[in-house]
């Protein structure tokens, strides 16, 4: 049995999703501490941060302490037609943590759905990307975005490329001030201001989307990309998971990578995103893989940094040993922790110890002592 | 209703901003007491402002802390953290620029000795400009580093360029402009969302009406 008394919230999270995963037939997938560096480095852009830790092995190999997974889980998926690899992780990696320049072990677990992936896998990996918040918090919010839908809008702007950087950044930040300037100086043409103003808004339901969106839907590319990501809007209303979905195309991640479907998941009292992840089809390209691919990672280091309850005390009962001997004492541990209880036998109180009871020895015996 | 915990950066420019939400609707009489206290709330509308210093803002609100803050521009660039950068209130119009003696001609086959406060957005220019340069990290009295031969030019903020003139320095190119702007931090967007879009709301009424 085990005493959940004694799990931290990470742990218990990561078992419930292990379990959750475990239900969608996704398959654990464990891997070495480090890599080869040429993976990471072929793929900079694809990892969060760009700081990682390397050292050579006996052969003077260059090995990298590895800073992400999913990089390691497309190379181990099987290359063929008609394949489908279902696999689950929970991992430290290794990076530089955010607004530090110092490195980080982070907990990190996720799901990657790579093969011959259709509308039917990206709705199971959002959902359980949904599910995965439910896991944990009460009060969570997937942001849900697309990127083929918002490049194939963007594309009919035909941007100059640091226009359409400065462009896309504004929208990462709902920065509508900085568009408007840029259209003010002439940068930005009215259809492309119109066009970020939409992208930057938060719509509660596909109706309000698509209203919005229409008058920017106006080649095939779009069109379909807009009807695959309603299809999926609506698989998840349809499970009853769409309250807690916001549409926010704000949420661009990196265009050279992902290819449909992008999110990003939030939890109340956690400053950062906990989730994030998409379908990364382009990814698949650059490996030499002409498969599709979609996965998320959650990041547990954030909610062990979220706001925490403080313990009231460090024990459940302080035994007082008052001089029996050792075979007694241990006899009444046993006795007192039986119920799950943290037991402490000492001589003496111990300084700043915190104890919800205190018990002393009486002959054979464990007595009340007193209640804190 | 939620609470919005704002974070105002102290000093004149934070003052003003104040005004600025009180008129907007978000009052906090006990702000304006003379002491020392740091955290000011009036849950009659839903707020809780607190004093910080100016860099420390965005971190704040990085860091959930905050749920939104007035922050300049200068330190978002500086320090880019991961917020939404609501509104420009266009209060505290500055810019960045990069000054030099009025002696001083630069010499492109010699590395550039640049000091400034802001080592990533002057990193970040002559990057872009592919000009090798040396930063001289300082973090207070940047123009008496060239007066000093400590550096060739400086990158700092810019308001009337008074304190530039005084020390026979003079701006010489414009990076950016600078004003405040109103950020909020990505988490507390998704679950205070009515009361972030209601502030921000009123106050840029607020700013397009006092136009």
């Amino acid at each position: 049995m085990i005493n959940e008394k004694l799990l931290k919230p990470e742990e218990k999270a990561v078992y419930a999703l292990r379990a959750l995963y475990d239900r969608y037939g996704y398959t654990p997938y464990k891997m070495s501490k480090f890599e080869e560096y040429d993976l990471y480095a072929k793929n900079k852009d694809f990892l969060i941060s760009e700081g990682i830790i390397t050292f050579t092995d006996t052969r003077g190999k260059l090995l990298a302490l590895k800073p992400d997974v999913t990089l390691s889980i497309i190379k181990n998926s099987r290359d063929a037609d008609k394949n489908l690899s279902k696999m689950y992780y929970n991992e430290n990696v290794y990076r530089i943590a955010k607004g530090s320049h110092v490195f980080k072990e982070i907990m990190q677990a996720g799901l990657e759905c790579i093969g011959d992936i259709d509308a039917y896998h990206v709705a199971e990996v959002v959902s359980l990307a949904l599910r995965s918040l439910a896991v944990l918090s009460d009060t969570y919010m997937l942001d849900l975005s697309h990127v083929g839908l918002i490049g194939a809008m963007i594309d009919t702007l035909a941007l100059e490329k640091p226009v359409l950087k400065q462009f896309l950044s504004a929208i990462e930040k709902k920065n509508a001030g900085e568009l408007s300037a840029l259209a003010k100086s002439g940068v930005l043409s009215e259809t492309a201001l119109g066009l970020a103003t939409v992208l930057l808004k938060e719509y509660r339901s596909l109706d309000e989307a698509r209203e919005a969106l229409s008058p920017y839907l106006l080649n095939d590319e779009a069109k379909d990309a807009y009807a695959e990501f309603a299809a999926l809007y609506e698989a998840l209303s349809a499970l009853g998971l769409s309250e807690c979905v916001r549409i926010d195309f704000s949420v661009i991640n990196h265009r050279g990578y992902y290819s449909g479907v992008v999110f990003k998941g939030y939890v109340k009292g956690v400053p950062d995103s906990v989730l994030a992840g998409g379908q990364y089809d382009r990814m698949m390209r650059k490996m030499g893989r002409r498969d599709g691919a979609i996965g998320f990672a959650v990041y547990l280091d954030a909610i062990a940094s979220g706001k925490k309850e403080q313990a009231k005390f460090d024990v459940d009962v302080l035994l007082l040993k008052n001089g029996a001997n050792a075979a007694d004492v241990l006899a009444a541990v046993e006795n007192l922790s039986k119920n799950g209880a943290r037991v402490l036998a000492t001589e003496t109180v111990l300084e700043g110890l915190r104890a919800e009871k205190t018990f002393i020895m009486q002959g054979k015996e464990a007595a009340l002592y007193g209640n804190d | 209703m939620e609470m919005i915990n704002v974070a105002l950066p102290k000093g004149r420019l934070g003052e003003k901003v104040y005004d600025f939400f009180e008129r907007a609707g978000y009052p906090c009489p006990s702000i304006k007491e003379p002491n020392r206290k740091l955290i000011f709330e009036n849950p009659a509308c839903g707020v809780r402002y607190f004093w910080v210093k100016p860099s420390d803002v965005a971190i704040y609100v990085e860091r959930g802390a905050a749920d939104i803050g007035v922050a300049g521009k200068d330190i978002l660039l500086e320090y880019e953290p991961d917020v939404y950068e609501l509104l420009d209130l266009g209060f505290g119009k500055c810019r960045m620029a990069v000054a030099a003696p009025k002696t001083f001609r630069d010499d492109p086959a010699r590395t550039l000795r640049v000091a400034t406060k802001f080592s990533n957005i002057a990193a970040a220019y002559y990057a872009e400009k592919c000009r090798d340069i040396d930063i001289i990290h300082l973090n207070g009295s940047i123009e008496i580093a060239p007066i000093l031969g400590l550096s060739d030019v400086i990158v700092d903020i810019v308001e009337t360029g008074k304190t530039l003139l005084e020390n026979d320095l003079e701006p010489r190119e414009t990076i950016v402009p600078i004003s405040a702007r109103l950020i909020a931090n990505k988490s507390s967007y998704k679950f205070k969302s009515d009361e972030i879009l209601t502030m921000k709301e009123r106050v840029a009424a607020l700013l397009e009406n006092s136009k």
